[in-house]
């Protein structure tokens, strides 16, 4: 049976003991959100292929104070990180011992939520924390609203290139398992640049649960690009929304490459809120063992002359899940929008499984929309050919994979972290 | 035929045309010739009738007729067609289909009854071969997939079966390999009539060839600014359209 | 190739123009639903004790379920103690011949143009007629006895074939499946049934026409088409209503069944009465039809030119158990003014090497919304499963809506799936041309919308594909501008 009491003891806790004030009142707002709706169950369309109620049947450690070896640490750095600002949080609490800021004041800043919501960024705060629960209506959205602490907050400000920002999240479960709910609340000022990239890792053998909800909120002329890393152990599941407000003409470009995992489901949103705007959303999702990946995103269109092209590739292989679900909003201010997406998949084992629901909504005429969604198999054609020439079979698939995944890699733009991703994935295909 | 004076145009705010004079007498052909951009395509929409162009002044007659009154559709049965530079995709309309409406709907307007299935027939075969069009062509979607040089000829297949008085065919050359270019050419050609105008847009020489002019204009900056003989287009051939707009430049102080 | 164009450039100005009332005594019971109306019902149809038992279980079950609310569609909710569950045409005598049905009913027909009168009647289609709850009478019944072909109203069946009836009805849409199936159960009314033995094709077009005459009743036929192994049948049913301010509900299950190496052809033109120009009145048509190819080598093809209704909620689907069994849905979904349209299908591969096709156009206009949603879902066992989806939207005007739901389920690794969709409108330059060439918009639009579902309209049958394309062009009247 799922247990969700101590969720309340939680809640209680953190609004005794911890600040009042506009993050406390966020968190009022959660609770109540999320005790009116629960946890989401299957029966709820929006989570029809993935039953999250399972991982909620044991009962999670919430203590957000362990810590972490330097070595631990030192493992699991990206590369590139000498010259990226490295922002760690252990079991979703930001932690700035751990952290390193390269960048200077003129260019970035990073500082706790809760020191944001009540210093000079207070106003900046009270306007754009949760204001992605505007949009989506989720329980566990809610439940990481009601319990915000330890949160961080980043203004970017540098425009004369991005501003590289890597983000380990760390999972400590070697005492049990763990739950973790890191909040953070990103804010690209005008014109600014951003390269922001985010890895997780799980310490230990115990189960952990990374319920994480970041929102990105993109003034005009700035500039983009986010890159999810997910490669974890096999008992790590993790809901991870991502939330990114384009309220200025600007520019986004998105990857998430997901490898590794228990239940993971990805919540990429991305709301075009003003004219002009241009996003780019791409994944990609190589699953093996019984590591089941929901993908589930959506691209609205609220103003006029927006573009969006969206491209998730993915293979399902032993017995895992892969689920695309991708929407597409054309709201009735949205005249002249290009909205393009695309979902192609392998099959690669009778016992995995694939479910797609590509989705258009759309409430305007004037509009170019088109969406495609296959899923098939290797092509024949082409495994037939490399073994003409030579290329034994194990090794032709691999081939032919690898190019599968080419198209999405090659968006990922710095250099490092390409080469890294392909070493990933070159690691993971020919295991 | 079609008397133009003084038409000024704006698209977007923007003036294109900047007080046109033209007139084309029955059976005449005329070519307009200028530099990208000047104007050309713009007063053949606005001649046809494409709303996104505003005319501010001016007036053309048109068979007797205030052409600026009339729809687009009422000009078209009233007999000007246009062959348009870059014609439009209209996917699963079948060609066939869509020039039986055309010409249906042309004798309607003017009163008479519309063709039965074997006389429609007869005359596309009849016209098919005058420009030779493949027949397949005429049972896909109007243009779609259509190679450059098989929407020019199918232009000039749909002026052929709805007999104008007055074609506008804005660069039917561009596009066509020699071959094509003949055809297309020895088409209008044939097309020709004591009772048709035709007004030709063209970049070259090559199309003039086959075809000869009764009178050539240059267009630039949205006026005519020189008209002459076909050896107009000779000596523009020759020297390129510098010599008569660097004189026009000159002459307007830029 | 089949063009027929003219039809559609014949467009006339003409509203619904089915929504007359006809005058006759209707036999009506009392308001609402309880078992007592369920037994009224059976016994009004002098039904056997099994049948009765049936529809109670079935009620049994509907009590204990929800109104489905995941369908992209509003409307407030129905009260079902507020519905007549049985209308007939009086009197209710066993009619001969349909020339003896009451003169007002023939007059009907006629206006609906389908004659009842043996000389006018289509040649080479079979008509059964329903109005309201029961069936009026069955046409070119004795020829078609002849070879073995039993065509005739669910009613009949239900007393003269009921071991058909018994092993059939239920085994494609089970009595509880869904909200609206289990009410049909408990309380249909009447139908077709059609059964086409081994080896027999069916020389012509069974066709039934149904029609909702009575106010505050609601409609629930069902329908079950079986075709034995070899058999073959094209099935065609149209319907129409009066014009109500009122929202009457339309409740139909559709059940076919086609042995190995059967062939099953189902089209319908749906022009339920839509509402007026503001929303007012209109059927609600939310419908269940499944037909599973049960036999290898079968094949189960849906045919519908969707423009009628306030509100529709149908996915005709296929079960494509038989190996090598083959699923088609051909879909023209025509909303306008304040419709709504939930619709598509369903193709469940579970056989080897089972194939699918999906086609479905929907053109929104008005202040409609239109939504396909299609589930296409390939099991463990169903080896090179194969489906095609191409979703098409035409959106006329900016007050519209157009949506696309496809759901994907794959666990075969040789299985392969593959769907599309656009959204477009027409164009500017596309109309400048038309009219270039002296089309007027009106015209050139409906060229256009009908180039645009004519992979679709080139499934029907030849008689019927003409009605169709008028339909459609009547029912875009006023969306242009
Ligand atoms: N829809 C429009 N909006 C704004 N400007 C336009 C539009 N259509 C045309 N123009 C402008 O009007 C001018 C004249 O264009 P036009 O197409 O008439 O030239 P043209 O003489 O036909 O050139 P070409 O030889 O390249 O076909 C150009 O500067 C063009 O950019
Ligand atoms: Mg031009």
């Amino acid at each position: 049976m799922e247990s969700t009491a101590y969720f309340k003891d939680q809640f209680e806790q953190l609004q005794q003991t911890g600040p009042q004030g506009t993050i406390a009142g966020l968190r009022k707002e959660g609770f109540e959100d999320f005790n009116g709706r629960g946890l989401p169950s299957f029966r709820d369309e929006e989570w029809k292929y993935t039953n999250i109620s399972t991982l909620f049947q044991q009962e999670y450690n919430l203590d957000g104070e362990a810590g972490i070896e330097p070595s631990e640490l030192d493992a699991i750095r990206l590369p590139g990180h000498e010259q990226a600002n490295e922002l760690v949080f252990v079991n979703g609490i930001f932690k700035a011992e751990y952290s390193c800021i390269r960048s200077g004041a003129n260019e970035l800043i990073v500082m706790p939520l809760q020191q944001a919501a009540e210093g000079e960024y207070k106003t900046l705060v009270e306007t754009h924390l949760n204001q992605s629960a505007a949009y989506i209506k989720d329980g566990l959205q809610a439940l990481n609203t009601a319990l915000i602490y330890g949160g961080l907050f980043i203004h970017v400000l540098k425009k004369q290139e991005p501003v590289q920002v890597y983000v380990y999240h760390i999972l400590e479960a070697a005492a049990g398992p763990v739950l973790a709910q890191p909040r953070s609340l990103i804010y690209a000022d005008k014109g600014a640049q951003l390269q922001l990239t985010e890895s997780y890792t799980t310490i230990g053998n115990a189960d952990s649960l990374n319920n994480q909800v970041m929102e990105v909120v993109v003034e005009e002329n700035a500039y983009v690009e986010y890159y999810k890393l997910q490669n974890d152990n096999s008992n790590a599941s993790q809901v991870s929304t991502s939330h990114i407000r384009q309220i200025g003409r600007s520019y986004v470009h998105t990857v998430s490459i997901a490898l590794n995992g228990g239940m993971v489901r990805n919540n990429m949103n991305l709301v075009l809120d003003a004219e002009g705007n241009e996003s780019h959303m791409y994944g990609l999702y190589l699953l093996k063992g019984k590591t089941h990946v929901d993908n589930h995103t959506l691209i609205d269109n609220r103003k006029p002359n927006c573009f969006s092209n969206q491209l998730y590739k993915g293979i399902a292989d032993d017995s895992a899940t892969a689920v695309f679900n991708g929407r597409i909003m054309v709201q009735p201010d949205a005249q002249k929008t290009n909205a393009y997406q695309a979902n192609k998949n392998i099959l690669r084992s009778d016992l995995a499984t694939i479910n797609a629901k590509p989705q258009l909504e759309i409430f305007a005429d004037d509009v170019k929309c088109s969406h495609g969604c296959t899923v098939g198999q290797l092509d024949e054609e082409a495994l037939f050919y490399l073994r003409a020439r030579g290329i034994s079979k194990e090794k032709a698939e691999v081939m032919l994979l690898q190019a599968f995944a080419a198209d999405i890699l090659v968006q990922i733009k710095p250099k490092a972290l390409r080469e890294h991703a392909e070493k990933l994935i070159d690691k993971h295909l020919s295991l | 035929m079609l008397s133009i004076k003084n038409i000024h145009a704006n698209i977007a705010g923007k003036e294109i045309l900047k007080g046109i004079n033209l007139d084309i007498k029955a059976g005449e052909v005329h070519a307009i010739m200028g530099p990208n951009g000047s104007g050309k395509s713009t007063l053949a929409s606005v001649l046809a009738g494409r709303e996104e162009f505003e005319v501010t002044e001016g007036e053309v007659e048109f068979a007797g007729k205030d052409l600026l009154e009339l729809s687009t559709e009422d000009r078209a049965r009233e007999g000007l067609f246009l062959a348009f530079q870059y014609p439009v995709e209209i996917p699963g309309v079948s060609t066939t289909n869509f020039i039986k409406a055309a010409v249906n709907e042309k004798r309607k307007y003017l009163g008479q009854e519309p063709l039965d299935a074997v006389s429609f027939l007869k005359k596309m075969k009849e016209k098919m071969a005058l420009v030779e069009i493949d027949q397949s062509l005429l049972s896909r979607s109007i243009n779609e997939g259509f190679s450059g040089g098989e929407k020019k000829r199918n232009e000039v297949f749909q002026m052929a079966m709805l007999e104008p008085k007055l074609a506008i065919m804005d660069e039917t050359d561009s596009g066509l390999d020699i071959d094509a270019l003949r055809i297309v050419a020895n088409g209008i050609n044939k097309l020709r009539s004591p009772e048709r105008s035709i007004l030709l847009i063209t970049h070259y020489q090559r199309l003039l060839d086959y075809i000869q002019p009764d009178y050539v204009h240059v267009l630039y900056k949205g006026r005519i600014v020189r008209s002459g003989q076909k050896e107009l287009a000779l000596e523009l051939e020759e020297k390129g359209y510098d010599f008569i707009t660097d004189e026009v430049d000159l002459s307007l102080g830029l | 190739m089949k063009e027929k164009p003219e039809a559609l450039e014949q467009a006339v100005l003409n509203e619904y123009k089915y929504g007359f009332v006809t005058d006759i005594h209707t036999d009506l019971i009392a308001k609402g639903l309880n078992e007592d109306t369920i037994r009224l019902i059976s016994e009004k149809k002098n039904e056997p004790g099994w049948m009765l038992d049936w529809r109670l279980k079935a009620y049994a079950g509907w009590l204990k379920m929800e109104e489905p609310t995941w369908p992209n569609v509003k409307y407030p909710p129905i009260d079902y103690q507020d519905i007549i569950y049985y209308a007939a045409p009086k009197p209710k005598k066993q009619l001969n011949s349909l020339e003896e049905a009451d003169p007002e009913l023939l007059k009907t027909f006629e206006k609906l143009g389908i004659s009842l009168n043996e000389q006018k009647r289509l040649t080479g289609v079979a008509v059964d007629v329903v109005m309201d709850s029961v069936s009026i009478g069955t046409s070119f019944k004795e020829q078609l006895s002849e070879i073995g072909v039993i065509f005739c109203s669910i009613s009949e069946a239900i007393q003269q074939h009921p071991d058909l009836v018994k092993k059939y009805m239920g085994s494609v849409v089970p009595m509880t499946d869904n909200y609206f199936a289990a009410l049909n159960s408990a309380v249909f009314t009447d139908g077709s049934f059609c059964f086409i033995p081994k080896g027999v094709r069916c020389p012509m077009e069974l066709s039934t026409y149904f029609r909702i005459n009575a106010e505050n009743a609601g409609q629930f036929e069902r329908t079950l088409i079986i075709a034995e192994d070899n058999a073959y049948v094209s099935y065609l049913e149209g319907c129409t209503a009066p014009m109500r301010d009122e929202h009457q509900l339309h409740a139909a299950v559709v059940e076919l069944v086609a042995l190995e190496k059967a062939e099953i052809k189902y089209s319908t033109v749906q022009n339920w009465y839509p509402g007026d120009k503001n929303g007012l009145g209109g059927i609600y048509n939310f419908v269940t039809k499944r037909g599973i190819c049960k036999g290898d080598h079968s094949k189960i093809s849906w045919t519908q030119v969707e423009t009628g209704s306030a509100i529709t909620w149908k996915y005709p689907s296929v079960i494509l158990k038989g190996d090598h069994s083959i699923g088609e849905f051909y879909s023209v979904a025509f909303t306008n003014n304040h419709q709504q349209a939930d619709t598509g299908t369903k193709m469940i591969h579970l056989g080897k090497n089972t194939r699918s096709r999906i086609v479905s156009k929907g053109i929104s206009a008005g202040h409609s919304n239109n939504s396909y949603r299609g589930l296409v879902r390939a099991s463990k066992q169903a080896a090179n499963a194969r489906n095609y989806s191409q979703c098409d939207s035409l959106l006329l005007g900016d007050k519209c809506g157009a949506h696309t739901f496809p759901y994907i389920e794959v666990k075969n690794k040789t299985a392969i799936v593959e769907h599309e969709a656009t959204t477009s409108k027409i164009g500017e330059d596309q109309l400048f041309y038309c009219k270039q060439r002296g089309i007027d918009a009106e015209t050139a639009v409906a060229l256009i919308v009908n180039g645009f579902a004519k992979e679709v309209m080139n499934q029907l049958p030849m008689e019927f594909a003409v009605e169709a394309q008028k339909l459609l062009a009547i029912s875009m009247e006023g969306s242009v501008g």
